[in-house]
């Protein structure tokens, strides 16, 4: 188990680079395992299976709603497709095509959304997914996966090829703070407690749970003893985590890089009135970004740890 | 009459008499159901005979039989004509065909996966059909299986961009394996194609897509019956049929009204109807 105050912030590959290395893996050990793009290979990373498996990656060209379907019709057939594009082109112009052919039959088909939230960066809010966790969680079957560095997004992977059923992950394009030891298991809907405490809790996902690290830190220090929840499973979401949380700490902050409305927060604030209301305070984005370096972004829009700092005094004030 | 097996019938008129079947329980079938889309059910008859009795490899006894041949009615709203092949060859039960649309019946509104296994793909939300269809076809040719996808589309459906961007795919990957076939009625919900949103000039849109393009009156059964082997012997292309229809074909105040794109026969307009069928 770490303690807050150990952790440094190290960038590993970008979530979207575990994603591409491990679809070359998933490859090589199951010739089910094909794959759709959408003219993006070379940004999705499926440029590596595209090179080794030539046969096996369909080139849908800047047509995502049809990619979905040949995705669901080749998942009928018996294989293994993932389809994958940024999140805000798949999520949103698949959507439909997700709803009808994918969740509602149970289709067996794997989407790989790329490029989420505001750290993109320069390519500004058309290129932005702030909206897909919501998107994703709307769809019935589905499993939600939002891992944190290279080393969950391995695992993510991995576990999204040998699950029968609809699996979205969500993925970043900016190198990823190292957070997981390479020989770290994960379960699915299971959150990882990253540091125990019983002040308060800090439930992150994605890009935000390396903030939430830095954060403890700093509170620690302030003699504030913060819990850090890693929730790479969405949904199903881990209730029993968040109420042991509820319980044992009071108070919780939940950080995402997402619109506060209608992502993690919500789905976390809806399990705590079920099981055990608590005060929240949620760190997200209220609505769309601008162009500008993936850091000054995360910076102007108030998604780092003194942030969330900010944030666990407003909520322990609540208590 | 009752084909249990893959025994495929190839005389023409034994065929038009397992049509004229069919339709009588598309007519029995919504008339019980009170809702329901009996003229472009009605229109698609030969087709789905054609396919299901004659030119398709499937085995009743098996729907999960890898090397079938695949269907897919993209336009799902024609759920019956489909729900009484399916029923005829011995895939589901015909008793329970007047269930149709009821609270529990596996003869849901559109065509649902979850009730009838044998259905290839869930369908009812226009323009998505032929994308799927090319997922199969494209599994086929990874597995070096031979079978055949053929999917109907309606004519109103193909207003749907996602059929184009389809088309775009299906001619550059060279995916022959596949047919598509216009049911083209003419009738769209609102009133004719050519008032809503016109189609033509319709059979050069797809050849300038990459298709190879069949032309044909969509109830004549032996020219349903070459254009099918025509399309299984052209290669490095798919092939499209344009099937010219009536809509609510059969039933003579049916026919070209677009009232019954979506409004079930009363108890006596089937009572005339199944007369006229008779």
């Amino acid at each position: 188990m770490l303690t807050a105050a150990k952790f440094e912030k190290k960038l590993g590959a970008a979530t979207r680079e575990a994603f591409g290395r491990t679809l070359v893996e998933l490859g090589r050990e199951n010739p089910n395992i094909v794959v759709g793009d959408a003219d993006l290979t070379k940004s999705t990373m499926t440029t590596y299976f595209a090179k080794e498996f030539p046969d096996r990656l369909f080139e849908c060209g800047i047509a995502e709603a049809n990619m979905v379907g040949i995705g669901a019709g080749l998942a009928l057939a018996g294989k293994i497709p993932f389809v994958s594009s940024f999140s805000a082109f798949v999520m949103t112009k698949g959507f439909e095509q997700l709803r009808v052919l994918v969740a509602y039959p149970n289709a067996n088909v794997k989407v790989v959304g790329t490029h989420s939230g505001i750290s993109i960066g320069e390519d500004g809010p058309s290129q932005m997914s702030i909206e897909e966790i919501a998107l994703a969680c709307a769809l019935p079957n589905f499993v939600v996966l939002s891992p944190a560095d290279e080393v969950a997004t391995r695992w993510a992977v991995r576990w999204a090829a040998a699950h029968t059923g609809p699996v979205f992950i969500r993925t970043g394009r900016p190198k990823a703070p190292i957070i997981y030891n390479s020989d770290a298991s994960f379960e699915i809907g299971k959150a990882v407690q990253l540091v125990p405490g019983s002040d308060v809790t800090i439930v992150a996902t994605g890009l935000l749970v390396a903030e939430a690290l830095l954060a403890a830190g700093q509170l620690e220090s302030e003699g504030v003893s913060a819990r850090v929840l890693d929730i790479h499973t969405i949904k199903p979401l881990d209730e029993d985590a968040l109420e042991r949380a509820a319980r044992e700490t009071g108070a919780l902050v939940v950080a995402e890089e997402h619109l506060v409305d209608s992502g993690l927060g919500v789905r976390v604030a809806q399990a705590l009135a079920k099981r055990c209301p608590a005060p929240i305070e949620f760190i997200g984005l209220e609505g769309y970004a601008e162009s500008g370096s993936p850091d000054e972004l995360l910076d102007k829009y108030g998604l780092r740890a003194p942030n969330i700092v900010e944030a666990v005094r407003r909520v322990l004030a609540r208590k | 009459m009752l084909v249990a097996s893959m025994e495929r019938i190839h005389d023409p008129a034994a065929l038009a008499s397992i049509c004229k079947q069919i339709r009588r329980h598309i007519i029995t079938m919504t008339g019980a159901a009170r809702s329901g889309h009996p003229g472009g059910s009605l229109s698609a008859v030969e087709i789905v005979v054609t396919l299901y009795w004659d030119v398709m490899r499937h085995d009743p006894a098996r729907p999960d039989w890898p090397e079938r041949d695949r269907f897919i009615l993209s336009k799902g709203h024609a759920a019956p004509v489909l729900y009484a092949a399916l029923a005829e060859c011995g895939y589901t039960p015909k008793d329970a065909l007047n269930t149709l649309r009821k609270l529990g019946s596996i003869y849901q509104g559109h065509p649902d996966k979850r009730f009838i296994p044998a259905l290839e793909a869930s369908t009812g939300s226009l323009g998505e059909g032929l994308s799927v269809g090319l997922g199969m076809a494209l599994a086929a040719r990874l597995d070096k299986r031979d079978f055949r996808t053929y999917v109907l589309l309606g004519d109103g459906e193909i207003q749907e961009g996602q059929i184009w961007e389809a088309a775009m795919f299906a001619s550059y990957h060279k995916v022959d394996n596949i047919c598509a076939i216009v049911d083209y009625n003419k009738i769209q919900l609102d009133g004719f194609v050519a008032d809503i949103m016109d189609l033509e000039p319709l059979a050069p849109k797809w050849e300038s897509f990459g298709w190879h393009v069949i032309d044909l009156d969509g109830h004549d059964i032996p020219a349903l019956q070459k254009a099918f082997a025509e399309a299984a012997a052209t290669k490095g292309k798919p092939t499209v049929i344009i099937a010219h229809t009536v809509k609510g074909k059969g039933v003579s105040f049916m026919e070209n009204n677009p009232k019954y794109h979506g409004v079930a026969p009363t108890a006596e307009e089937v009572e005339l109807a199944l007369k006229e069928l008779a």
